[in-house]
């Protein structure tokens, strides 16, 4: 039980990890001065998410490791974060995509959070959701203006959204973790947020003029450790600090 | 970061309910709801407000700073219209 909400808190933790680090790549490559801020801005309130999830598993564990032991000293197959989140930035409308699918099942996921019998999980939804309803609403602005906008930006935004489409099925990956915990009343059942997460989705690229992509085949693994090509090259620019410098405090 | 295509607008944030909106600053966007999500993620990051006016930069009426000796300078002389000569009730914020 104890190592299932361990599992399961990392889990979370990871995804806001892992998409911060993601974000915060933006940092000073901004299209334009207000979005390099807010990306920063969004970089950050993932990596606080992040933090408090860290910092709650780490107390779950009580083997002695630290929230930024997790955070950064671990190997690429013990982060469980879903694939869409380590996907590189690419252009600003890449970038745009796989926020927009992110934000729409976090801020989903967290106002079912709230209602978990884990204190200190429905904590921690409570405070991040705020944050989450602003990040929908960035990204799904960006969509509708690049989406809505010219033949060329239209043209990529689209080409932006079917490239990430195949990552999105993972979002709602359950597996033992998730059954046990559903159980005793802790744990989201994703399954009652696919309904919500497409008609939110489905409704923004309506707005937008995008087309809904068609394919079906999906990517998963991130749950179990299983990542893409891009994983690895994230991780050693996340962690160089704490591998070169062992125990180095900011 | 400056974009011709995109009009410069003028941002107005209030502090706290109650007190007035203060200009702030200015920045570019396409259209007013992009100025006002700008404006948020620019100049609120510290708790600086709870609401936001942008307005687009060339509907400013502005007076002229070569009328300023005419506009300006008669007031100068006229100690008699601040309302220094009165007692602020105790209580009174914000005078």
């Amino acid at each position: 039980m104890e190592n299932k909400l361990v599992t399961y808190t990392l889990r979370i933790a990871d995804d806001s990890m892992i998409l911060g680090q993601r974000l915060g790549e933006w940092c000073g490559h901004g299209p334009i001065l207000e979005e390099d801020i807010a990306m920063t801005n969004i970089a950050l309130d993932y990596i606080g998410q992040a933090t408090n999830f860290y910092e709650y598993a780490a107390t779950l564990a009580g083997n002695g490791k630290t929230a930024d032991d997790f955070a950064f000293l671990r190997i690429e197959n013990e982060y469980t974060n879903v694939l869409l989140v380590e996907q590189p930035n690419g252009h600003y409308g890449d970038t745009i995509a796989r926020q927009f699918f992110y934000d729409i099942f976090r801020k989903l996921y967290f106002e079912a959070l709230l209602h978990s019998k884990d204190e200190q999980l429905a904590a921690i939804a409570e405070k991040s959701l705020k944050e989450s309803k602003y990040h929908v609403k960035h990204s799904s602005e960006w969509v509708i203006r690049l989406g809505d906008g010219t033949d060329l930006s239209h043209e990529r935004m689209q080409t932006s959204i079917n490239n990430l489409w195949k990552y999105t099925d993972e979002l709602f990956y359950m597996d033992d973790v998730d059954k046990e915990l559903i159980e005793k009343g802790i744990a989201v059942d994703l399954d009652t947020l696919r309904k919500p997460w497409l008609d939110h989705v489905e409704m923004v690229l309506n707005r937008a003029t995008l087309e809904k992509p068609s394919a079906t085949w999906n990517f998963n693994g991130g749950r179990k450790g299983v990542h893409t090509e891009h994983f690895g090259y994230l991780l050693a620019e996340m962690q160089y600090m704490q591998r070169a410098y062992p125990g180095m405090e900011w | 970061m400056s974009n011709a295509n995109w009009p410069l607008f003028e941002v107005f944030i209030r502090s706290k309910n109650g007190l007035n909106h203060k200009h702030v600053g200015s920045l570019r966007a396409a259209d007013a709801p992009m100025a006002i999500q700008n404006a948020r993620d620019v100049y609120t990051r510290r708790g600086e407000g709870t609401s936001i006016w942008v307005v687009e930069s060339n509907l400013i009426g502005a007076s002229d700073p070569d009328e300023a000796d005419e506009l300006y300078e008669p007031a100068l002389t006229k100690v008699y219209r601040h309302p220094t000569f009165y007692t602020v009730p105790e209580g009174i914020k914000h005078m």
